[in-house]
């Protein structure tokens, strides 16, 4: 059966259904409709909704249910994910499972509640202290934000990391039809690192300090060892009419590869031969899939709400290649005609040459 | 010595504390685990260890335990006790780690009437760090960031977290006792088993409020330390409790009781 639903409300609905049954967060615009669902539905359904005072707080506590064997998730925006970016940092020492996510919206500082890309950075590098990475998943539409809940989920269980679904303000905030995934009966996890009480065993502890720097240096090759294997195994991308050659092919994620997938099919209305390469997981980057799409291309153009941060990920899988960029900042939308304009102004651009 | 006092808690680790001469935490950390015996709770336990001197905790307590950022022991013990309401959470919290950092954290879950039991060990500095001024740090004290005595009127008034957060609705028990001497050591062990007695009955957010000595960072012999504690901590922390909403004639009373508040403090 197919619903209409606001996209932070399919996320929601998603998480309950993939057996989330614990959520701590903190309001903030424009992910506040996910929390609201979720403090309406969880008590109904036997979960625990806790608003916390704080961003802080909310990961903490997601870090605290998360090491008892919780599937627990929480969610903010900018100004909201920089506050728990000391807690992500824990998690992934602790390799704590946990869902994040990060609806995006306009910065730097308190900026705009509209929409923006402007997380990229944050997110595809950690984010945090010290050296580590975290799974991002990117969704394009509700539909897929609904569908890339359980993904994240099963990531962040598997790899026990925290795991990050971003979105942005459009997104969240717009109806799409969709169909929900079926119900999924929440793993009752006995996992062997599960701090809850020494019964019967010798006692665990969840920790992140390794004072011996041999140690340090140890517990930091496995978690490289780690996303060296996500890396490997967990790489997502979408591709759109890229069939033969190419003129332009434009690389864009999230709400972005909405508008550049109606513009790749109004240039080929007119004759130009466009092509979208989307990643859906930002980190790890789909740089090889990337790569074998650009190859049967003139042009690569990298379309995204902000100043220019996936195109450096773009410039180094398709090292030696220029690479055109066209971003909008300030929580304002790219639209199909301004990408199509800048297909042809670099598509007309080379003929001139 | 007594006989109990020479024989191990099983709660105890054979791991040697790696504290300084003459500090409380070794002490703090063997009542602990004496009560979790007597109350038999090791096997339904999980400790919350904080930064600072004793974030090593988790070597010395044969438990279950989560090590937390600095100062969200609260929010960490949280989310546990969210997750296992029929376990016994507690965190272990320095005055830096909870009076500072950590102040939003321990206020809003003792305002919850979280279901969890706080030891706070109070040593009037920045232990670990090397001796920095804290908010429990006394007027006129010397301290690494206060060279030359905390002057109240650059750095404010220390912070009286008992009777702070015995002020909140939430909270069931809050005292505040002190380590320097046998007859101190035994009341703290009791305020610290009726801590851990109130949330074993469910009945809400416990604290005790340990004074304890830091004779590396104070620069004083260890039992100077002991004295300094009775005569100028205690004058500015008054040990006794603050706050027992598990007896009935404190039930019984109007103001700050739990009656008073119609909805049930979240457990």
């Amino acid at each position: 059966m197919r619903v209409m639903m606001k996209g932070n409300e399919a996320l929601a609905e998603a998480a309950l259904r993939a057996g989330c049954r614990y959520y701590f967060g903190y309001p903030i615009t424009p992910q506040t409709e996910l929390m609201e669902y979720m403090a309406r539905r969880l008590p109904e359904i036997g979960g625990t909704f806790l608003q916390a005072e704080s961003e802080v707080a909310a990961v903490n506590m997601v870090y605290g249910a998360a090491g008892a064997g919780a599937r627990v998730m929480t969610s903010s925006s900018g100004p909201g994910i920089s506050l728990k970016q000391e807690g992500i940092s824990f998690l992934a020492s602790a390799e704590l499972p946990c869902v994040i996510v990060n609806v995006m919206r306009g910065g730097p500082g308190l900026g705009t509640i509209q929409p923006s890309q402007g997380d990229y950075f944050q997110a595809t590098r950690g984010g945090g202290h010290g050296d580590y990475r975290v799974p991002v998943l990117a969704p394009s539409s509700v539909q897929e934000t609904a569908d890339l809940v359980f993904e994240s989920f099963d990531l962040a269980e598997q790899y026990r990391t925290p795991v990050l679904l971003l979105t942005d303000g459009v997104l969240g905030q717009m109806m799409e039809p969709l169909r929900l995934p079926e119900v999924r009966t929440p793993r009752t996890s006995r996992a062997p690192w599960i701090t809850d009480g020494c019964k019967g065993r010798q006692r665990r502890i969840v920790k992140t300090l390794y004072l011996d720097p041999r140690a340090l240096e140890a517990h930091n090759l496995h978690l490289q060892a780690k996303y060296a294997q996500l890396a490997r195994e967990e790489v997502r991308s979408e591709v759109y009419g890229i069939d033969g050659g190419m003129d332009v092919l434009i690389v864009a994620f999230g709400i972005c590869a909405r508008a550049a997938r109606t513009a790749v099919d109004n240039l080929r209305e007119k004759g130009l031969r466009a092509g979208l390469f989307r990643p859906v997981t930002l980190w790890p980057f789909p740089g090889a899939a990337l790569e074998a799409a650009a190859l049967a291309a003139r042009h690569v153009l990298t379309v995204e709400l902000n100043a220019g941060q996936m195109v450096e990920d773009v410039r180094l899988a398709l090292s030696g290649r220029e690479i055109a960029f066209h971003g909008r900042m300030g929580g304002i939308m790219i639209t199909a005609s301004e990408i199509e304009a800048e297909v042809q102004r670099i598509s007309e651009g080379s003929e001139a040459a | 010595m007594s006989r109990a006092a020479s024989i191990r808690p099983k709660t105890l680790t054979a791991a040697r504390f790696h504290y300084c001469p003459g500090c409380g935490h070794g002490v703090a950390h063997r009542l602990v685990a004496e009560v979790i015996d007597e109350l038999g709770l090791r096997e339904k336990t999980v400790g919350v260890a904080s930064v600072g001197c004793s974030v090593l905790i988790y070597n010395y307590l044969d438990l279950d335990m989560q090590e937390s950022p600095h100062g969200r022991a609260p929010a960490v013990a949280t989310g546990i006790k969210r997750v296992l309401p029929d376990r016994i959470v507690f965190t272990y919290q320095g005055d830096g780690d909870l009076a500072s950092i950590g102040l939003s954290e321990i206020v809003h879950a003792a305002a919850r009437g979280e279901n969890i039991t706080v030891i706070f060990i109070n040593n009037a500095n920045y232990g670990m760090t090397g001796g920095q001024m804290a908010p429990t740090t006394l007027p006129g004290q010397k301290t690494t960031t206060s060279p030359a005595g905390r002057d109240v009127t650059r750095a404010g008034y220390p912070l009286r977290m008992a009777e702070l957060l015995a002020g909140l609705d939430g909270p069931v028990y809050i005292a505040r006792a002190a380590l320097y001497n046998p007859a101190q050591v035994v009341r703290a062990k009791k305020c610290i088993r009726k801590a851990f007695l109130c949330q074993e009955r469910g009945m809400g957010f416990s604290l005790v409020e340990i004074l304890s000595s830091c004779p590396n960072n104070w620069g004083m012999e260890p039992t100077a330390a002991l004295r300094w504690v009775e005569t100028q901590m205690t004058a500015r922390y008054p040990l006794g409790v603050f706050k027992d909403a598990t007896v009935p004639t404190v039930r019984g009373d109007t103001a700050g009781s739990r009656e008073d508040s119609s909805p049930e403090p979240g457990k």
